[in-house]
This record gives structure tokens, sequence and C-alpha cells, in this order.
């Protein structure tokens, strides 16, 4: 058999993503153990403060895997499955960050830092919502149209920064920084439109989408897990293929690369940029419509949650390659899923696992750091993914 | 001062940059190092100055062991070093330059430059060097930039300066000018060690002569050995210096250049009205000082620059306005001035590189779909064709040498239907052997029949390839003058002499 071009995604790819998150479990316990009142109050005696700060790191860990993964405290005597709802939770948060994070992902491979997937993704959201609560066509018709919709106004809505970069050499983090506002001002004004007001409501929110435009569910009415994880990975596969497979992926990464020697063998850069900004743009819309058909069902302020700036952090963690960003999605997916569990049940907000996710890309960005702390030597580093993108 | 190495041997993980070399500079000699790209002649000179830490060995300096571990050390000793890349500060002037790091301060820390000025002005007048303390480094051209780097190493009292590769960056007068320099820098007492592998210049002013080859010391040469002979001990092989260039036939005009204008963004023009053609089978070199609009004129050819007025034409067919893809299959072949920013993407595959302009076309794609498995196997065919040394196709670019580089640019580029080859510097920053390797090449292209259009500023190179020689002087072309043109004459014209 022949070589492939493309090699396997090797273990040593994963150290240090992997050893990454790991230093920042550390942070992060250091961090559950001096909060907690309880266990301050040990202070004096070192014996009994760390028997009291590991009882609380336990607990909080404990937690957020029992809110992400497997619970069994959920299983009733009809249904032992259910302690498995909290992995149903963690993929349904997955979906869209995945598809977010395959958008920022793209675009960071040719050379472009997409800032913009939030803006993208409230496009896609509004889309799919409109189509999905506007129009009564029949299950699986209405569903793909609303799908559709959001593809395009997403990568509508990406492809015009490409555009702008390519005709006036605007920069692309500049502009999307901006267009996200504008995405979320737009939807503010959306929500206050009789069009798109829920009848008999005065707060913005939209009505719900029609039964035929939800994403089915795959595992019973008991699990919100849908199609959208299915959607996320095939789209995770797609990136694949266009990046390694396709004659426009060569020519994203060899613009990304060095666009000087792209123009110079023949390449259009300009068109480049439109397309993979276009591309991007339908990814991160994807990633609405996902969510919106998959789990929220309609439209707020809100909607778009954190997703399109989670999905840099995605992106980063995962070296910006679909299968690096399947992972990272699923990892984050677990902890906002089971931070609010850990909320609950433990003293421990949810705000640690919001700085566990901060020092994972921080110790990403300075390898050097976790290099030292494990004594490692040549590993790859992922350090010069974090820099780029910001000189243009 | 005298400078003797013992036994100085460094490995980088397998690799034996320097085995055991054994080397004596005299005082006041001026000894050169010659060696090709990767010889370990940098590294060597880079444990001297202290930068790098030697496995074993010994840096003897009048007779006395010393131990160098860094710069600082080296400089005590009185060893000082021009890099190849200039280490200044671009908006700093000379004197503020020269102080960097031995500031002296007057009342509340004020910056006192007046002694620096005093001590540039007198090294300055004692070699003639002609530099003014206060101008601004980024003002000045790379030759005088490079004095004011052999200034700071004089007033820092060095007795042993090291010049590594100083001229790679200079156009011929700058080298001539200072070839002259280190020859008063010798006579007033001063020891050099000439770092290089152009054999002109070894020959022009060394003592002595060292020559390395795959980290070792294989030899000694008295300045009075032939190129060829000191070209061969480089390389360890026979070395053709001044390829064959058999009698062939030229043909019909393939390019025709009228009244080419390149303008720069603010409508300043760059190149001005330039016309020339080149015919089937026929070597047109444009030669001249870097940055006399050489660069926009090739640059023009695929429309890689955009404010162009005049006219080129193919065949017949016109050029101008077309896309850099247009013009490419059209039949031109491009080797552009800067193989690592404009001609290869160093983090993609060498396989990858060589379809850099197919990469959308059978057999390589059809519609999007790319194969990479093809896209493998031609590699594999190119890379016999054309010498290529390479671990592994699948290994990205940047782990091959200078001379393999070019060979994938040369390889890309003549695998179309060629009419025209356009080479912008083709052999800059390469070996000996690469060098021969191109050269070659080229003139395969030209008894192929066709039409070959040249830019260099290396006079060997012109005078060795061109069967016409245009040059260019100030975005003009002076004149256009026969191969049998001497060296001298063709210096001059570079520097904007125009006969009576």
């Amino acid at each position: 058999m022949r070589k492939l071009t493309v090699k396997r995604p090797s273990l040593r790819a994963l150290t240090l993503p992997g050893l990454a998150f790991l230093l920042a479990m550390f942070f992060g316990a250091l961090l559950i153990a001096f909060s907690d009142s309880t266990v301050l109050k040990h202070i004096g005696h070192p014996i009994s403060f760390i028997k009291a700060a590991g009882v609380a790191v336990w607990q909080s860990y404990l937690a957020l895997f029992e809110g992400s993964v497997y619970n069994p405290s959920l299983a009733t005597p009809h249904d032992a499955l259910l302690s498995w709802y909290p992995l149903s939770e963690t993929l349904v948060t997955a979906a869209p960050l995945m598809l977010a994070g395959l958008s920022v992902a793209l675009a960071f491979r040719a050379g472009l830092f997409n800032i913009g997937a939030q803006g993208q993704f409230i496009f896609g959201s509004i889309a799919a919502s409109y189509v999905g609560f506007h129009f009564h066509w029949p299950i699986g018709i209405h569903l793909i149209a609303a799908v559709i919709a959001a593809v395009i106004a997403g990568a509508i809505w990406g492809g015009l920064v490409g555009l702008l970069k390519a005709r006036t050499g605007a920069h692309e983090v500049i502009v999307t920084i901006m267009l996200n506002y504008v995405a979320l001002y737009f939807l503010m004004w959306l929500l206050g439109t009789t069009t798109f007001l829920r009848p008999g409501r005065r707060d913005p929110i939209s009505p719900d989408v029609l039964n035929s435009a939800k994403m089915p569910l795959l595992a019973g009415s008991n699990y919100r897990v849908n199609l959208g994880i299915f959607v996320a990975l095939a789209a995770a596969a797609f990136v694949w293929w266009l990046l390694t497979r396709s004659t426009w992926g060569f020519r994203f990464r060899a613009v990304g690369a060095n666009s000087a020697a792209a123009k110079t063998a023949g390449i259009s850069v300009p068109f480049v940029m439109t397309s993979v900004m276009a591309i991007s743009g339908a990814l991160a819309g994807l990633g609405g419509a996902v969510h919106v058909l998959g789990s929220d069902f309609s439209l707020t302020s809100g909607t778009a949650g954190n997703f399109g700036f989670d999905a840099i952090t995605v992106a980063l963690l995962g070296r910006a390659k679909p299968m690096g960003v399947v992972f990272a999605s699923l990892l984050f997916g677990a902890l906002r899923a089971g931070g609010g569990t850990m909320q609950a049940n433990t003293n421990t907000p949810i705000d640690i696992v919001l700085v566990i996710q901060a020092l994972v890309v921080l110790f990403i960005a300075a390898p050097s750091v976790v290099k030292w702390v494990f004594r490692l030597k040549n590993v790859k580093t992922t350090g010069e993914l974090a820099a780029k993108g910001w000189n243009g | 001062m005298s400078l003797e190495l013992r036994g100085i041997t460094k490995t980088f993980g397998a690799l034996v940059a320097n085995d055991s070399i054994d080397l004596k500079v005299e005082t006041g000699e001026i000894h050169a190092i010659l060696g090709e790209n990767g010889a370990g002649k940098s590294t060597l000179m880079n444990i001297v100055y202290g930068l790098v830490a030697p496995d074993s060995g010994e840096i003897l300096v009048d007779g006395v062991v010393k131990k160098i571990s860094e710069p600082s050390d080296a400089l005590a000793s009185g060893i000082g070093m021009v890099h190849q890349h200039f280490m200044l500060v671009p908006v700093f002037t000379v004197a503020e330059n020269i102080v960097l790091g031995h500031e002296k301060t007057g009342f509340a820390g004020r910056l006192d430059l007046n002694e620096a000025r005093e001590r540039i002005k007198k090294v300055s007048d004692q070699f003639n060097f002609d530099v003014n303390p206060d101008d601004l480094i980024e003002g000045l051209p790379v030759g005088v930039q490079q004095r004011v780097e052999i200034i700071r190493a004089l007033i820092y009292d060095a007795k042993v300066l090291i010049l590594d590769e100083p001229t790679a960056v200079l156009t011929p007068q700058e080298t001539d000018d200072l070839l002259k320099i280190m020859q008063e820098l010798k006579a007033q007492g001063t020891s050099i060690i000439f770092i290089t592998h152009k054999l002109r210049e070894v020959k022009a002013v060394a003592d002595r002569i060292t020559i390395i080859r795959r980290g070792k010391v294989v030899g000694n040469a008295s300045p009075s050995a032939s190129q060829s002979e000191l070209a061969s001990l480089m390389v360890g092989r026979e070395v053709e210096l001044a390829p064959d260039r058999g009698a062939h036939d030229v043909g019909a005009e393939v390019l025709v250049v009228k009244d080419l204008s390149i303008l720069d963004i603010t409508g300043r023009a760059l190149v001005n009205k330039v016309s020339f053609s080149v015919r089937a089978g026929e070597v047109l070199a444009i030669a001249g000082v870097q940055g006399n609009g050489q660069s926009e004129v090739a640059r023009a050819m695929v429309n890689l620059e955009e404010h162009v007025k005049g006219s080129i034409t193919l065949n017949g067919e016109e050029i101008v306005g077309k896309s850099v893809r247009e013009s490419l299959h059209a039949g031109i072949a491009f080797v552009p001035e800067s193989r690592e920013l404009d001609g290869l993407i160093g983090s993609m595959s060498i396989a990858e590189n060589l379809i850099l302009d197919l990469h959308d076309l059978a057999p390589y794609a059809k519609g999007i779909q790319l194969f990479p498995n093809v896209v493998l196997d031609e590699a594999a065919k190119r890379r016999d064709e054309f010498d290529i040394r390479l671990q592994n196709v699948t290994d990205p670019i940047s782990s091959l040498s200078g001379g393999n580089k070019q060979k994938v640019v040369l390889a890309r580029e003549l695998s179309r239907p060629v009419k025209l080859l356009v080479a912008s510097q083709p052999t800059r920053g390469l070996d000996v052997g690469s060098i021969e390797f191109v050269h070659k090449r080229i003139l395969e292209e030209r008894d192929a029949g066709r039409a070959v259009l040249l830019f260099s500023t290396e006079l060997d190179e012109v005078l060795a390839l061109a069967d016409r020689i245009a040059v260019m002087y100030r975005g003009e072309i002076l004149s256009i003058v026969p191969s049998g043109v001497s060296a001298q004459e063709l210096g001059l014209l570079m520097a904007g002499v125009v006969h009576a």
C-alpha cells in the first residue's frame, strides 16, 4: 500500500493538549480548595486542611463528572440507563460548539482569524428559526430547508468578511468583531418585530420552531440528544476531506501558509479568502441551526450564548484540525454540562469551569510552561497557532 | 594577535557539524575559510565567538588557552564578529547602535554620545570607511551598514575579526570596497577570518585558505591555486565552473517587451519605458545592481506587478492584463527572486510544493477531488529527474537545503509546456554544486529552443550564461551588449557609467 500524504494523528500530537488540561485541572483544584469556606476553617492545621481540601476537590470533580457523563443516582427502577442522561447533555452542548469550532479551525488553516463565528452563528440561528416557525412544510423537507437557510445565512455573513479583506485589505479580526455586534443588535431588533415576537409574549422571545423542523431525537424523549451531534461529526469529516483531499483545501492551506508563494504559483488569493470565509461562516451558521432546531427551539437575545467565542478556544485546543476540534468540543461540552451540577451539589461555583477552560488555552499558548512542569523534550508545540493570525 | 583552534568538535544529534578541527590564524593575516553551505563554517565561528559551546577542543589566543562561553568573553579576548545578518537597530543612528549595551550617561541619565562620535570618526578616517556617526541605519546602503558593524568590532578592540559571508549581501562595487577595507585592516595589524564560498574573493584577498567539507578540514591552499582546484576541494569532486555553451540556433522572437513602465503606489516610476526582446534558443541576461528595477520587470512578466503600462507579448500574444495563472499557463516558467518568500510554501510538503501551479488539473485532480497518491507518484518522478536530495517527498520543504529547494522550484516551473523561462537570481545563496546544476539546466532549456530571460546581480553568472546582456540602471536599460564584454566593462555599466 502506498503511503498517504496525510499522517495519522499520532499520540504525540495529543500529549501537549492533554498535559495542558491536566495542569489546568490541578490549578482548578487549588482554586477549589482555597475558595471553600469549610476547607479554609482548617487552615491552621496542615493535616486536616489537606484532608478537607482533598474532600472538596474530589467532590467537585466527581460532581463535574456526574454532571457530564454518568450519574448512578439518576437511574430509576424502570430505567437504569437514565444514569447516562448527563452524557446526552454533553453531546447536546458539544454539537453546536463543534460546528463553530470547525468554522474557526478552517479559517485558521487558511491564515485567517475568524473571531466572527459568534455573528455567523447568530445569523444561522435566525434563519433556521424563521424557516422553522414561519413555514408549514412536511417533515423532512422542513428540517432540511431550515438547515439550508442557516448555512446560507452564515455563508453570506462570513463571506462578506472575506470579500472585504480581499477587496479592501480590511483586517478580518476587526471586521468580524464589529460584525458580531451588528449581528447581535440585529437579532435584538428582530425580536421586537411582530414577525419574530411570540404571540402573547412581551419579552423578546420568538415562537418555537414547529415539530416538523426539529432535529430528530436519537434516544427517545427522555434525552435531549439529537441528530445535531451527527451533523457536527459529518461536518468534521467534510472539513477533513476538504482540507486534505480537495483542490480547494489545497489552496486554502497554501494561502494560509504563504500567500505570496501561492499568488506567484497562480492561485487567486482574493478568491480563496472569500470562499474560505464563506465556508467558515456556513459551518458556524450550521452550528446555529443545530442549536435552535436541536435543543433551544426559540430565539432570545442570548441564543448564541458564548458558542462563537468558545469556538476559538476549541479550535486552538484542537490544533485547528478536524479531529482535534471534535475532541476539544466534546471536552468543553462536558465541562459546560457538568459545571451546573457541580455548582448545585457542592460549594464550587460554575466559574471554576471557565477558569479551567482559560487555563487550558493559556498553557497551550505557552507550551514551555507545560514542558517545564512535565520535563518534556521535543514535543511539538502549538504556540505558533495561538500567536498566528494577528499579523494579517 | 594570533588565534588557534585545537580539536574543535561539535555534534547536533547525529550530525557532526565540526569534527576535530584544527586551525591557526597568524597575526595580521587574512585567513579564508572556504566551504559549501552546511559544511560547518558558521558553527565553527559561532564556537569561537562564544555563541555555541563545543563538545570538545580548545581555543588559544596568543598561545594561551581561553575559555569562551559567551560573546562578551570573545570580545574581552579581542575577537570580534560581523554576522551575515546585521545586528543593528534600524531606527537608531550609527553612534547609538555602536554604544548600545555600553552607553555612557551624563547628568540625570542623559545619553552622552560625544565620545562615541569621536571614536567612530577616528576609526572611520583611519580606514577610509566614510561613515557619519549621526546617520540613521535604515537610510544607509547595506555596504555601509556592514562597515558600521566592523567599526563596532574595532572600537571594542577586536584584534581578530570574523567576517561571516560578508559579501553575500553586497553589490559588486560594495564587494570591491570591502575587499579594500580588509586589506587596509590587515596592513594595520588586524587578523581577519573570512568565511565564504566565493572563490574569486578568496583568491583576491586571502593569505591562506582552509577548506572545510562536511565538518572536517580537508585541506589548505594558497591563493595561487586555481578556482577549479579550490572548487573541487570544496565540493569533493570535479566541478565545471564555466558551463559548456555549445553552438546553437537562435530562432524567432518569443518575448517582446515594449515601453514597459512599472509604477509604485504613489505613481513614481520604478521602471521607465523599458524595451527588449528574447529569441528562441537565446539567453538574455538583465544585469544590474540590486534595486534598479529588475525585480519589478521580472515580476511583471507573470503579472505580479499591479501598476504596469506598455506591452509584453509572448509569441505575439499580449500578457499584460492577464491573471498570474493565465500568464504561467501561456508558457512562462517563473523562478522568483526569493525562493523562501515567493517560490515555496515552507510548511507544506515537497510533493505539494511541486504541484502548486497544477494542483487543480488532471491528473492530480478531477473536479475538486484531489488525488494525493498521484501527487506523490509525480513527486517521485521529478525527484529523480532533477536529482533532488530528500528523505521523503512528504517531508516539509523547509527540511531541504537551499540548492534542493531551488531544484524543486525549477522542477515545478519546467514541468509545464514552456516557451519562456524567467529566472530571477536563480543561484542566490546556493553552493557551488547547486549553482553548477542550475546553470546547466538553464543552458539545457536554451539549447532546447526556449527563450530564457535571466535576471542576475552576479557578474560571473551573467558572463557565463548570457548570449546578450542588458544592463539596468535606475529603472532604465542603459545598453544591451553582446556576451563578449569584459567583466570590468560590465561592472562600470552596472554603476551607471556609459562610454562616450
